[in-house]
């Protein structure tokens, strides 16, 4: 037997011709022919990939200078690795693919190499309300057949679509009039209407599921209205205020706490009620305001302080910029989710704003921001 | 923000098509490649741009226009290109004085940049110049990283990463073996990397292995490494990350010892020995005197199955 394979060596030999052996490279002595090859650090390979990643350090010698000796060296390295992947790839479980004739083909394991994704993975869509309801109710899908006996036509029809079972809905050329239904009244429009109303509906309730999912999708996350044990006064306060308008009558007959500040409706939306002093009220307070009025109007200082406008305006600037800057760099976490919750945090500015509006609104606009 | 980008309802199914084709899915799509000239390309720059094409079909998107911009400076051009053409991969080619015969090689994720590879051209022979029979458009190519470099190296470790994401091609459950025509081999020495493609011819053997003969097909490329622009590990390990469906499911209840026995485990009921049916059992039935009082419970054994 060994006799025999040795006699095929050497035709093969004979029949494939010459070929050089680079001097560095560790190859065994000249069995040329053979599908054997050594290396000193064994090959890691990927065959989902068809991938072999040789660790052995190239012979730095053979491939110093430019030319075909350098591309026999590097042929030669290409050889023995390819040689090693296709010993690999033999070694896999193959079988005839389309009966007995066919081509040998092997069945490639998983690639294992880990390669980044083109996309992120598909995010799974919250169930509509329906999927909710039927999930609840335990309401399960009824497999349908997609062809229906049309006992008129004599044949399979499709349930729904072209042709279907039962003739096209909108040429019915007999409607019957119900039994309370008005004489009069057209029941082929009445048809055309329903069907109108129905599409309408359910295209409304595809977009509203479509939005849900949406706003789903990019959702931020609310500050916790339950106790946690890390809320700010500002959380606090919210929950606070959520919980009071929280009754049936939205708040307003709730009994204020202790210390709770009487909070005014917010202005714009919300809050549409202009506040008007009394007709015949304080006259005193009245009469003080008219001469407020008049002095401001008759002094020569300009009732609008432009550089301490102009200052507040920087301020302002600096202020937006420096949050947004921290936004970015606190966009998780416990710090982000505060700098979130925190709007514009006026303070001084909202405040003065809040003093003057009920004393002198009239005053020619004060400090008033520009819109 | 995203509220600006009009959301596009299909109006026809080809046009839902092409939008199902594009969005996020479990299993991914083959990744395409698009092939962008700079403003200054070279005939050098421009031959690699084509053999790379011939070898990436049908993969591939060559775009003939040269394209001004800088993909170190600015991403937004090339994000743009990814989006139109759905395209994950690129390579980009220019030329200046500073910086001869550039070839920038990246990939993106969810169609922004993830990394980018500056690479030098120093040797280039082209699919043309070589005069042989080449390999079949589209085949499968046989990769290949020779050289300690691609291990040590982080930069070097992700370029092959890359490498092997480029050339790569469509994964595929089964493989004609006598199909495995080309082979792809990257070396690296001295800070240089050797790209070479040949042609493998499978010759008898004595053995059920065939013998290789490697026939040089273009093109082949002799590349150098210039800037690199990696991305963030946080971020790379995001793009890595799989859903958890494709995980492959573990059967429960079945284990394997080292000498390839499989073990499965079962769960019986607790079984109420005293009304155990021992009456059919005749291996039970020793002597007539002993019947009674008798523990006719078969001791739980483990199956087996070799």
């Amino acid at each position: 037997m060994a006799a025999a394979v040795r006699v095929e060596e050497l035709l093969a030999a004979a029949a494939a011709g010459e070929r050089e052996t680079p001097p560095g490279e560790p190859q065994p002595p000249p069995q040329p022919r053979g599908v054997s090859v050594e290396k000193e650090l064994e090959l890691e390979f990927d065959l989902g990939n068809l991938l072999a990643l040789d660790p052995n350090p190239p012979p730095a010698a053979g491939l110093r200078g430019a030319g075909p000796r350098r591309e026999a060296v590097l042929r030669a390295l290409a050889r023995d690795n390819v040689q090693l992947l296709v010993a690999q790839l033999w070694a896999l479980p193959a079988e005839r693919a389309g009966g007995a004739a066919g081509p040998l083909v092997a069945r490639l394991p998983e690639p294992s190499c880990r390669l980044p994704r083109e996309k992120p993975p598909p995010r799974p869509r919250p169930p509509t309300r329906w999927e909710q309801f039927a999930r609840l109710k335990g309401i399960r899908r009824r497999k349908r057949s997609s062809l229906v006996w049309d006992e008129q036509a004599k044949e399979w029809r499709r349930r729904w679509g072209y042709r279907r079972a039962g003739g096209d809905p909108a040429r019915s050329w007999l409607v019957e009039v119900p039994a309370g239904a008005d004489p009069e009244e057209d029941q082929f429009a009445k048809k055309r209407q329903e069907k109108r109303e129905r599409v309408a509906r359910n295209e409304f309730n595809r977009l509203r599921n479509l939005a849900r999912a949406h706003r789903a999708a990019t959702a931020v996350p609310a500050p916790p209205l339950h106790p946690t044990g890390h809320q700010s006064r500002e959380e606090l306060g919210l929950a606070a205020r959520v919980a009071r308008v929280s009754t049936a009558s939205l708040g307003r007959f709730q009994p204020r706490l202790p210390k709770e500040p009487v909070e005014l409706p917010p202005r714009g939306r919300g809050g549409k009620k202009r506040r008007f002093q009394p007709v015949l009220g304080d006259l005193a307070a009245e009469r003080g305001r008219q001469l407020e009025l008049l002095r401001t109007m008759n002094s020569k200082k300009p009732a609008l302080d432009i550089t301490r406008a102009v200052n507040k305006q920087l301020r302002e600037e600096d202020a937006e910029a420096a949050s947004a800057k921290g936004k970015k760099r606190g966009q998780r976490g416990k710090r982000g989710r505060r700098q979130q919750q925190r709007p514009g945090r006026g303070g001084k500015k909202s405040g003065a704003r809040r003093q003057q509006r009920p004393a002198g609104g009239s005053a020619g606009g004060g400090k008033r921001k520009k819109a | 923000m995203d509220a600006l980008e009009r959301v596009v309802k299909p109006k026809t199914k080809r046009a839902k098509r092409f939008l199902e084709k594009r969005e996020p899915k479990l299993t991914e799509n083959t990744k395409n490649a698009m092939l962008i000239k700079g403003g200054n390309a070279n005939l050098t720059v421009t031959e690699v741009l084509k053999d790379i094409y011939a070898v990436k079909k049908p993969f591939a998107v060559l775009y003939k226009k040269k394209n001004i911009t800088r993909p170190f400076e600015d991403q937004t051009s090339l994000e743009f290109f990814s989006k139109k053409s759905d395209c994950s991969l690129f390579l980009f080619g220019s030329h200046n004085k500073k910086r001869p015969n550039n070839l920038i090689i990246g990939r993106m994720f969810d169609y922004h940049v993830l990394d980018m590879i500056e690479l030098g051209i120093e040797n280039f022979v082209s699919l043309k110049d070589v005069k042989n029979n080449k390999c079949p458009e589209g085949t499968k190519p046989m990769l290949i990283f020779a050289g300690d470099m691609f291990d040590l190296n982080e930069e070097y470790r992700r370029l092959k990463n890359l490498l092997i994401d480029f050339f790569r091609g469509p994964t595929v459950p089964s493989i004609r073996l006598a199909g495995l025509e080309h082979v792809l081999h990257f070396t690296a020495l001295d800070g240089k990397i050797y790209m070479r493609s040949y042609r493998v011819l499978l010759k008898k053997s004595g053995c059920k292995i065939p013998r290789i003969e490697l026939e040089d097909i273009g093109p082949s490329l002799d590349l150098v490494m210039r800037r690199t622009h990696l991305a963030s590990d946080d971020l790379y390990k995001l793009s890595l990350k799989q859903p958890k469906a494709l995980k492959p499911k573990k059967k429960k209840n079945i284990s394997h010892d080292v000498f390839g026995t499989t073990y499965g485990r079962i769960h019986m009921q607790k079984q109420d020995l005293s009304k155990l049916q021992t009456r059919k059992m005749k291996g039970l039935r020793k002597r007539r005197a002993e019947k009674s009082a008798q523990d006719g419970g078969i001791s739980p054994k483990k199956a087996k199955s070799a």
